[in-house]
């Protein structure tokens, strides 16, 4: 065992495939001369060469549809936008290309992608550069969402994702990439659709993803002090949704709540909350409850910006209200 | 052509092409009238020299992305027309199993890197398949085929820029036929041609009679021939007409008559046509080809009606190449 960041668990996955895999390459924004800024590429060009490590212009719709049409050859492009905010200006790629081109072929192309893109509320970037954005890319049938919480699962994640032939939007917390955890030393790959239960429990089920995974695990902390006994189901990949594991942590503790930083609206917690309720009505004591960021644009000062999105608080509170106590 | 440049076979292989993609659309035109085609068709009538040309002065492993109004290059770069025509009419047998139709046919394994619904959405598809020739070291060029209208997305810049600035080998195709749907290129672009453009890039840019598919053939040879060699891409513009409007349906009320009237002159096929006789062609080998082409398109129309619309069950497959049921359930 090793103790790693986040960043470098993705830097240590890509790199692994790049040794396996000669067709996969790495492009985007600050990827190659300063090895991305997070360090995730650092000493990739030196090793790769400028042909496998590429620093793309700020032309994020070009270098996106330009990985389509290499995956589309065979490559397997790692490709980086630099907040997954900056899909706004990049959608055509992901969303008409990427995601319908093997079933507008009628299955004979596959796009073999893994958009990478960091996101998150946190630091005080503001309006455009805050966003949790998965649900745009889970509205969109075609692409696999994949969002890591640990180092552990950030690599074996990173790999499985590159070596999928579908687009994979990989989406990675920018405050977890300093956060620390031991891996194994030998290689290993988590496959897409697998949860994971980060804490076992019998009174409640919190699912969530990405940093609120932390937040969550902190609130059953609180929580257990109350006596009430939390479980958190980490789902790691959004799309293929492992539902075998909500049904079977819903049908032991009956009460569910869905936690995410994106906003509320349209969000993916309403998505689980429909399916639970419409096939696990039965097991349900309660409504499913919903912790998620406020409606708004993700805002700048501090004291607002701690407002928008969920804190550890927040889930105590709606634990609380669910089981009535 | 009066150098006698090239051989009769090779003259009547680009005049089959042409009357080939001429037949397939207005083949289109009569069952979209009658009703029977789904969706939208953008024909290529009057642009059947620049897809000729074009997909000539390519090698099989050479590869294309094509447009909305991409029948005649798909077919020219070797496309079945009986597949091809059963994709049109949605059928289990066509190129993407019902599922793509007009806008989205594609065969990867003749270099057709598909049609695109999206205007623009093609051009860094291709410049990427020449990122992907130049990482594997191989030596394909690819050429990505637009229009006019679609050199004003972002899409343009941003793919001509990178390829340029790497040496992919990339050939930029601008089929000029003058028109986005309704508006006049002129109205919305303050250069005469989109061509001029490539000086912006530090790349050649060319202007060519796009319904001459002879000029066509040898201005993309030499780009195409640049572009293998590792010079880079280059810009190829194809100054043509499509003869109907945007789509079928569309009377094209927005076109001059009188300008209209004089592209009509200009009619690709007549005019390579007459350049034949004059070079000595038989005519009764030009009827052949005539007579040959009428049969397969028919052919064609009969293979599509004959065969089955996709099963209603179909709709739920190949939206992933992995875990597709699970991916597609929730």
């Amino acid at each position: 065992m090793k103790k790693i960041s986040i960043s470098k668990a993705i830097s240590e996955g890509l790199h692994e495939e790049m040794l396996r895999d000669e067709n996969v390459i790495v492009l985007g924004e600050d990827m190659a001369k300063m090895g991305n800024v997070f360090a995730i590429t650092q000493g990739f060009l030196e090793e790769f060469g400028p042909n496998r490590v590429i620093d793309t212009p700020i032309s994020e719709s070009g270098f996106l549809g330009m990985s389509v049409g290499a995956a589309m050859r065979g490559i397997r492009p790692v490709v980086e936008l630099m907040y997954v905010d900056f899909i706004g200006v990049s959608y055509d790629p992901i969303m008409n290309q990427a995601a319908k081109m093997r079933y507008m072929t009628g299955g004979q192309v596959t796009v073999p992608m893994v958009l990478r893109a960091p996101m998150g509320s946190g630091r005080r970037n503001a309006g455009q550069h805050s966003s949790c954005l998965e649900t745009l890319f889970t509205h969109m049938p075609g692409l696999k969402v994949v969002c890591p919480s640990t180092a552990k699962d950030a690599k074996g994640l990173i790999k499985a994702a590159i070596r999928d032939d579908d687009p994979v939007v990989f989406l990675e917390h920018r405050l977890l990439y300093a956060k620390k955890e031991e891996i194994p030393d030998e290689e290993y790959i988590i496959p897409l659709g697998k949860a994971d239960i980060k804490r076992e429990g019998k009174d409640v089920t919190i699912i969530t993803w990405s940093r609120q995974v932390y937040f969550a695990l902190e609130a059953a902390e609180e929580l257990e002090k109350e006596g009430i006994d939390v479980e958190v189901l980490d789902l790691r990949s959004l799309v293929p949704l492992d539902w075998d594991a909500i049904k079977e942590s819903v049908c032991k503790t009956h009460n569910v709540v869905v936690v995410h930083e994106g906003v509320k609206r349209s969000g993916f917690g309403g998505e689980l909350s429909a399916q639970i309720t419409e096939e696990l009505f039965d097991e349900l004591d309660a409504p499913v409850e919903r912790v998620a960021a406020l409606n708004v644009v993700p805002p700048f000062a501090p004291t607002l910006e701690d407002a928008f999105f969920p804190h550890p608080a927040d889930i105590v509170k709606a634990v609380k209200k669910l089981l009535n106590k | 052509m009066k150098n006698k440049k090239y051989s009769k076979e090779m003259l009547l292989d680009f005049y089959e092409t042409m009357v080939r993609i001429r037949k397939f659309e207005t083949k289109l035109t009569e069952y979209f009238t009658k009703g029977m085609l789904y969706g939208n068709i953008h024909t290529s009538i009057g642009q059947e020299a620049v897809a000729t040309g074009t997909n000539k002065a390519l090698e099989k492993t050479d590869l294309i992305t094509a447009t909305h109004r991409g029948h005649g290059q798909i077919i020219a770069k070797g496309a079945d027309t009986k597949i091809m025509m059963a994709e049109l009419f949605g059928r289990k047998t066509g190129y993407c199993q019902g599922k793509g139709g007009s806008m989205h046919v594609a065969d990867v394994s003749l270099g057709i890197l598909g049609a695109n619904g999206i205007v623009g959405a093609g051009i860094p598809i291709a410049a990427g398949s020449a990122l992907a020739s130049k990482i594997k070291g191989t030596k394909e060029v690819t050429v990505a085929i637009f229009g006019d209208a679609a050199s004003n997305q972002g899409t343009f810049h941003e793919a001509i820029n990178m390829a340029s600035a790497w040496k992919l080998p990339a050939v930029f195709l601008c089929e000029n036929n003058n028109y986005g749907v309704s508006v006049n290129i002129h109205t919305v672009t303050n250069v005469e041609y989109i061509s001029d453009r490539a000086k912006g890039y530090n790349i050649p840019g060319v202007v060519v009679d796009g319904n001459d598919p002879i000029a066509v053939y040898e201005a993309v040879k030499q780009a195409v021939e640049y572009a293998r060699e590792g010079n880079g891409p280059s810009i190829v513009e194809c100054m043509t007409w499509r003869m109907r409007g945007h789509y079928e349906g569309d009377p094209a009320a927005y076109r001059d008559r009188a300008i209209t009237d004089e592209w009509a002159k200009k009619d690709p096929i007549d005019n390579f046509r007459t350049r034949l006789l004059a070079e000595g062609i038989e005519e009764a080998e030009i009827v052949k080809i005539e007579e040959a082409m009428e049969k397969e398109i028919n052919d064609a129309i009969e293979f599509a009606l004959e065969s089955p619309l996709p099963d209603p069950s179909e709709v739920t497959t190949d939206v992933y190449s992995s875990d597709n049921e699970r991916c597609v359930a929730r």
